[in-house]
């Protein structure tokens, strides 16, 4: 597409079926202690 | 939803409910925008006369874009619908396990910051140093109640964890022997203001911590105007050199500078610059959390320069990326690839469920910052939860439980907020904390768009 690039994401509706282990770190845990936000967080699941 | 902003010279497009980011030229920006709500030979007419300048806009082109644009909604990429509400309640069901633990081992402090929550380390409360046998006990409990779990997480933190030191030691000896029998994997945070940082400290942590977050709010105007010792001097000239001694030990380990950001210093870039300068590389900023009338509050008045800031952090950081010497920022770290699943992301921060504060005397609290607030607290190291009533609240606290969110772009990213700071400022868990709101938005907004300079470059 010459005017759309579209970056390459996560597919959601896939991690519905392989997400879910919780094996990820808690959300608070690390640097900020009053804020949450997930969009920094790794995901540990080696079978996604 | 679509989200649709202009950041650097970038037009970007996020489809929340996919998550899905495109990069976009001004004429695919426009058309995405009229999709949905208008024909398509209007869309063209509006176009062809907006872009009648530019020779590569014709008739035929535009009906090629809007090809793809219907090839994006298609694959689900733009306009999804979000399918993804009915997994909540699975969710309510499946949060039975606890997997970190917030260990308050000192309710007392060698520094009397101004802003902090904690009132100075005593959370409303006596001071208090957590003994040997109660962080024994929160090891066991986390153990006994972390079902399949493997990973870990239990942070030291305070008050100033430092101030109960040879105990920490001895707690993280502990949990280590227990690795083997349970089959667990600990993970360990320390959170300082660096005061009684030594050789030793340097050493065990480097070896044993999994991250440590060393507070300092930047410049030292800045730092010294409210973190100050109990005779009200500044504790810059203390900190840095022992911070860069133990940063400089610490090798490739994580570790963050934390600062806070007030009234006071809402260019607080320049905090995290000066930091940069002093060496440190792995920095995160937090506006400050408080009450609204108190004299360091961000304003409303504030909130355009507080958004500028963002705006120019994020600039700088693919300047100095690109110069080879970058820094990371906690909340510009998004991973769109390998970032987590979406149950994740629908289920909130965690607290209350499978992250837990314990006090120096055992009781157990849905996360920290809730720790004084008698009537949220749920149980004890002994008895367990004795609270089910107000777990059961947390339990259900996901992102479609909060009516703000549900229209919210960024929800995704989000996972519903700070349950903590929605009750301070709505004073229900449910609601939302619209400043914090509107902050994380502009993070987001910012943090998206160095994914779409770095897409672009490769
Ligand atoms: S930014 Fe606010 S409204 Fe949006 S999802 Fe997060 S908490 Fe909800
Ligand atoms: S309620 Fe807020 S401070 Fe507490 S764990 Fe959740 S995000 Fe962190």
């Amino acid at each position: 597409m010459k005017r759309i690039q579209t970056l390459q994401t996560r597919d959601l509706e896939q991690s519905v079926k392989v997400g879910g282990c919780g094996e990820c770190q808690t959300s608070c845990q690390s640097a900020c202690k009053t804020s949450c936000g997930i969009a920094n967080q790794q995901c540990e699941n080696k079978n996604k | 939803m679509v989200h649709q902003y202009k950041l650097n010279g970038y037009n970007i497009v996020i489809d929340s409910n996919s998550s899905s980011v495109h990069n976009v030229d001004p004429v695919a920006y426009d058309m995405i925008a009229l999709y949905q709500t208008t024909e398509a030979e209007e869309i063209i007419r509006q176009m062809l006369l907006k872009y009648g300048d530019d020779p590569t806009v014709t008739d035929e082109e535009l009906r090629v874009v809007l090809e793809d644009i219907r090839a994006l909604e298609q694959s689900g990429k733009l306009y999804s619908p979000d399918t993804f509400e009915n997994l909540d309640l699975d969710l309510t069901l499946r949060n039975s396990v606890v997997k970190a633990l917030c260990l308050h081992v000192a309710h007392t402090c060698n520094l009397d910051c101004q802003y902090c929550f904690a009132a100075q380390g005593k959370y409303q409360g006596e001071r208090a140093i957590m003994s040997l046998e109660v962080g024994k006990q929160a090891i066991d409990y986390l153990i006994a109640n972390s079902g399949t779990r493997t990973n870990l997480e239990v942070d030291f933190f305070g008050g100033e964890p430092l101030m109960n030191w040879k105990m920490v030691k001895d707690v993280v000896q502990y949990a280590r022997s227990r690795e083997l029998d349970s089959h667990k994997r600990f993970r360990f945070t320390l959170t300082t203001n660096g005061v009684l940082i030594d050789d030793d400290v340097i050493e065990f942590c480097n070896k044993e911590m999994y991250n440590v977050v060393l507070s300092l709010d930047g410049r030292p105007e800045t730092h010294d105007r409210l973190r100050k010792d109990i005779h009200g001097c500044g504790s810059y000239d203390v900190i840095v050199p022992k911070f860069k001694k133990l940063v400089e030990a610490r090798g490739d380990k994580e570790y963050y500078m934390r600062g806070t950001f007030t009234h006071f210093n809402t260019d607080f870039t320049n905090d995290l610059f000066h930091m940069a300068d002093l060496g440190f590389s792995e920095l995160s900023m937090e506006p400050v959390v408080c009450a609204p009338g108190d004299p360091y509050a961000i304003t409303e008045a504030d909130m355009p320069t507080v958004m500028e800031h963002y705006e120019i952090l994020a600039k700088d950081m693919l300047q100095r990326k690109a110069d080879g010497k970058p820094i990371t920022f906690y909340h510009y770290m998004v991973d769109l690839q390998a970032g987590p699943c979406i149950y994740k992301r629908i289920s909130g921060c965690g607290s209350g469920t499978e992250y837990l504060a314990v006090t120096p005397w055992g009781d157990l609290y849905p996360c920290h910052q809730f720790v004084g607030e008698t009537e949220y607290c749920l149980g004890n190291l002994q008895d367990g939860i004795t609270n089910p009533q107000k777990q059961a609240e947390f339990k259900q606290c996901n992102v479609y439980s909060h009516e703000e969110c549900k229209t919210c772009w960024a929800r995704l990213y989000c996972a519903g907020g700070c349950a903590a700071n929605a009750y301070h400022a709505t004073g229900s868990i449910t609601g939302v904390y619209e400043q914090g709101c509107r902050l994380f938005r502009k993070r987001m907004e910012c943090a998206i768009m160095m994914q779409v300079a770095e897409a672009q470059e490769d």
